[in-house]
């Protein structure tokens, strides 16, 4: 398929459901360029995990902070920003959640669920913008 | 209930609780919070002790949800109960294998594997 690039620039308040909203216009191009299915299920997690960090953590739910998500996809990759208005974080201080002593916490997975179903994910210096890409799998 | 609000089938099967998620997708803070509160319901009100949940349905799965698996996983141990997930599609057990839930969850192939024994 040849197909220009596909651009999307949207500021949300902090609301799931309108993240949600995003998340499924950009799964559906990713559907019309025939991206493979694991590659869409990688992707959906990626976004679900990146929106709502934005949401909940970087803008602790305050309606009155805006998400930023800007998104360019191509047949061949797709990439992503997502970027919140809170403090930021650093990714190093999150704790590995696969270490015994954090098997059992009922959250902390979300950036290294997207780093390993991604093929690059980054942030800013002050941790509160994310940009992530998915190369397209080829099929054999 | 509310309309629309059922995430459960429940299903009694001997003294064996089978609860089988209705959506595919278990995303999104609301939806997970209303399934969680399910899912409690059937520990801390109901008293089941013996649970099955079954994943057929569930084809994608966020790491909010894994929370709330993981807290089930606490009550029904603290209940001296046991808990087993089965019927997790390739994709979705990726997810628990990569943050070695497969490791703290008991997890058999389909519902006749999970309720054999329990």
């Amino acid at each position: 398929m040849t197909t220009g690039p596909f651009h999307l620039e949207v500021t949300l308040p902090s609301d799931v459901q309108q993240g949600l909203k995003v998340q499924e216009t950009l799964l559906a191009e990713l559907e019309r360029r025939d991206y493979p299915e694991h590659d869409r299920f990688c992707v959906r997690l990626a976004l679900e995990e990146g929106i709502i960090n934005a949401i909940k953590h970087g803008n602790k739910f305050d309606a009155g902070k805006k998400v930023v998500i800007n998104a360019t996809i191509t047949d061949q990759e797709a990439k992503f920003l997502i970027e919140d208005e809170g403090h930021g974080f650093r990714p190093e201080d999150v704790p590995d959640p696969t270490a015994d002593e954090n098997l059992e916490k009922s959250s902390g997975r979300g950036v290294m669920l997207m780093r390993t179903f991604m093929t690059s994910v980054g942030y800013n210096q002050r941790g509160n913008r994310l940009t992530m890409s998915k190369t397209r799998t080829q099929e054999s | 209930m509310a309309a629309g609000q059922r995430k459960l089938d429940i299903e009694q099967i001997g003294d064996v609780t089978v609860a089988r998620f209705v959506d595919k997708k278990i995303l999104d803070e609301n939806n997970i919070q209303i399934i969680g509160n399910q899912l409690f319901g059937l520990v801390e009100q109901d008293g089941r002790k013996k649970i099955v949940l079954d994943f057929t349905n569930v084809e994608y799965l966020s790491s909010a949800a894994l929370g709330k698996l993981i807290t089930l996983d606490k009550k029904v141990k603290t209940a001296a109960g046991k808990l087993r997930l089965c019927a997790i599609r390739p994709d979705i057990y990726e997810v628990f294998a990569i943050t070695r839930l497969n490791k703290l969850f008991d997890i058999r192939d389909d519902q006749e594997a999970a309720l054999a024994g329990f």
